[in-house]
């Protein structure tokens, strides 16, 4: 069975045995809060805040395929349904901007459990193709469902009180709090990344069989990626619907699985920084050249033809075979 | 008149034949699609894709060049099909040694760029491709109107499934195809030209798919995203039948239509998602698809 020898271009986790993160990896972290930092002092809050959304999902996408050799081809539907009951529990029940995006989070955990429980009775290229129709079903869900408000999404959600007491309206208070989240996303990601679970994680995902013959019980490791790539997605797409005070279809239609696909194939698969350079590439394309209509649709596909053609590592798998170094 | 649970038959059995010819397309692109993984063993994503342009190219055709719906039904799967030629010895090619989930990228990403160019060149809002005026009016069957061009619709998918069925389980050209399936290297010894072959099969799987398309430029708008979201459901179609078997494709796509059209009787909120919930019960129940061979 083909499915059980993957020959993706994927590159080993870190060092095995290893204690604690490697130096260049903590100067990478703090050159990127760093960065963060100043960020909002030169470039448009609002653009910074989609970049760290998308980097989060990108990172919780990536946790699933890059880690776990499981191509999701449906991670709009987590994404996009946290986005509607983060939108829906700050604009209808009232709650805190944090407890929203909790409570959204949440709900894409629990649909990722349901899902993935199924999806992951398949493999390789079925597997890919369960979860995006699920993710499908989803969209139309949120088509006809009452509470998402059909074509027009749900508008104007209040972006609310952190704790309920300082305002979230500034965009540089509102960037602050994202970009909390989103480092607090990062680490949690690059914890699993490297724990124990991580390790069997990349032991499945190379040779299913073996793993199998050493006793992990691999469904059971295969469908817990599976939520917690879910619920991060989730905490992505919940904070953007706060951000943009917007939940839409965009964000449950399979365009939007395809785009973190993009980002993530570009960035570099399996690579630990690859899906946040992926991000804020592709974010970047689409803000400078949303003049172009489609072209951007065009633009998007031919990067894929060329990543997959000549460019498999992505920027950050290439760069890191440069260094020598697992980045 | 007498009526079935309370339904009038005439809407039962209109939304019956509705159903019946959202499954002639579901059938005709869940084969072709069987048909290239057979060979090929990657997810031809492009397939959607491919069925838009199908239309696109009966209605150019029709409006540049004067070629009216019956030269289209043989000329848009040669051309689309040589199309699939060209992108097969490209691109397709350069990937067979690699995992299959890079071809289920690459399709996807030249999905996008033909969706992206139609979808610059003619708008979103869809163009109209008039009906063969031999093909007009309907019959009167006494339970229900039949419009003709529905009508030659289903019988023409159904005969060229069951075509596509007798050329691979039947011929000798079929035999080579169906050994090659199983094993490349073998039947390359025997001195057949296998990369001909499966440059073939993507180029014939293509043409399925374009002509699918021409069949659906009369009864749905020609429009640039008509390919995507159908072939999201002929996704789950070619998951719930498993790709193993031809027939088992050809019987899941029209059974698949036809519970659809029954949901639309009787609960039409879940006509949408009907499929997929099967899909998740066939997931539970048997998981290598009710066609497909264990894995």
């Amino acid at each position: 069975m083909a499915a059980n020898t993957h020959t993706l271009d994927l590159p080993a986790v870190g060092r095995p045995g290893a204690i604690g993160m490697p130096t260049h990896h903590k100067l990478i972290f703090l050159g990127f809060l760093a960065l963060a930092l100043v960020a909002p002092y030169v470039l448009y809050p609002v653009f910074l805040m989609k970049v760290l959304c998308f980097a989060l999902f990108a990172c919780a996408f990536n946790l699933l395929l890059g880690f776990g050799g499981l191509l999701s081809f449906g991670h709009a539907a987590y994404f996009g349904s946290a986005s509607y009951v983060s939108a829906h529990a700050a604009k209808v029940w009232g709650l805190t901007p944090e407890l929203s995006i909790l409570t959204g989070t949440l709900a894409a955990a629990v649909l990722g459990l349901a899902i993935g429980s199924l999806a992951i009775r398949r493999q390789g290229i079925y597997f890919a193709m369960v979860t995006l129709a699920f993710a499908q079903m989803v969209f139309f869900f949120s088509v006809q469902a009452p509470f998402t408000g059909g074509e027009d999404g749900i508008q104007s959600v209040p972006r609310g009180h952190l704790f309920g007491l300082i305002s979230m309206a500034p965009d540089r208070n509102l960037y602050f709090f994202v970009l909390a989240v989103v480092f607090a996303g990062l680490l949690i990601i690059y914890r699993i990344i490297h724990s124990p679970f991580g390790q069997v994680l990349k032991a499945i995902r190379d040779n299913e069989p073996r793993s199998v013959s050493l006793g992990y019980r691999v469904d059971r490791y295969k469908l817990a990626v599976f939520v917690l790539s879910a619920a991060l997605a989730g905490l992505a797409g919940a904070t953007k619907a706060i951000v943009f005070q917007l939940a839409s279809l965009t964000d449950v239609y399979w365009t939007m699985s395809g785009e973190v696909v993009l980002m993530t194939l570009l960035g570099g698969m399996g690579t630990v920084f690859g899906p946040i350079v992926g991000a804020a590439i592709i974010v970047a394309m689409q803000n400078y050249l949303a003049t172009f209509g489609a072209w951007v649709t065009v633009i998007q596909g031919v990067i894929f033809v060329i990543s997959v053609l000549l460019f498999r590592e992505g920027i950050i798998g290439v760069l890191s075979k440069w260094l020598k170094k697992p980045l | 008149m007498f009526d079935l649970l309370g339904i009038p038959p005439q809407a039962l059995f209109g939304q019956l034949l509705l159903g019946l010819i959202n499954g002639s397309f579901y059938a005709m692109l869940s084969l072709g699609l069987a048909i290239i993984f057979g060979l090929l063993n990657i997810i031809n994503f492009t397939h959607g894709a491919q069925y838009m342009m199908g239309a696109f190219v009966a209605w150019m055709l029709l409006n540049y060049l004067g070629i009216p719906y019956w030269g289209a039904l043989i000329l848009v799967p040669v051309i689309v099909g040589a199309t699939g030629v060209v992108i097969e010895r490209l691109l397709i090619s350069r990937l067979y040694h690699l995992d299959h989930l890079y071809g289920l990228l690459l399709t996807f990403g030249l999905a996008l760029i033909i969706t992206g160019l139609f979808r610059n060149q003619y708008g979103i809002s869809g163009l109209p491709y008039g009906m063969p005026s031999q093909l007009a009016g309907g019959q009167n069957l006494g339970f229900m109107f039949l419009p003709n061009y529905r009508g030659w619709v289903v019988l023409v998918s159904l005969v060229v499934c069951l075509g596509t069925w007798f050329v691979i389980e039947k011929t000798r050209l079929g035999a080579y195809l169906r050994a090659a399936t199983e094993n490349p290297t073998m039947v390359g010894a025997f001195g057949i030209n296998v990369p001909r072959l499966i440059t073939l099969t993507y180029g014939f799987g293509v043409a399925l798919a374009a002509f699918a398309g021409v069949l659906a430029a009369p009864i749905y708008a020609v429009n640039p995203n008509m390919g995507a979201d159908l072939i999201i459901v002929v996704f789950a179609v070619v998951v719930i039948g498993g790709m193993g078997s031809i027939l088992g494709s050809i019987v899941t796509g029209f059974g698949l239509g036809l519970i659809e059209g029954l949901t639309r009787v009787f609960y039409p909120e879940g006509s949408a998602v009907v499929i997929f919930v099967i899909m998740a019960i066939v997931l539970l129940v048997k998981p290598a698809g009710l066609f497909g061979r264990a894995a």
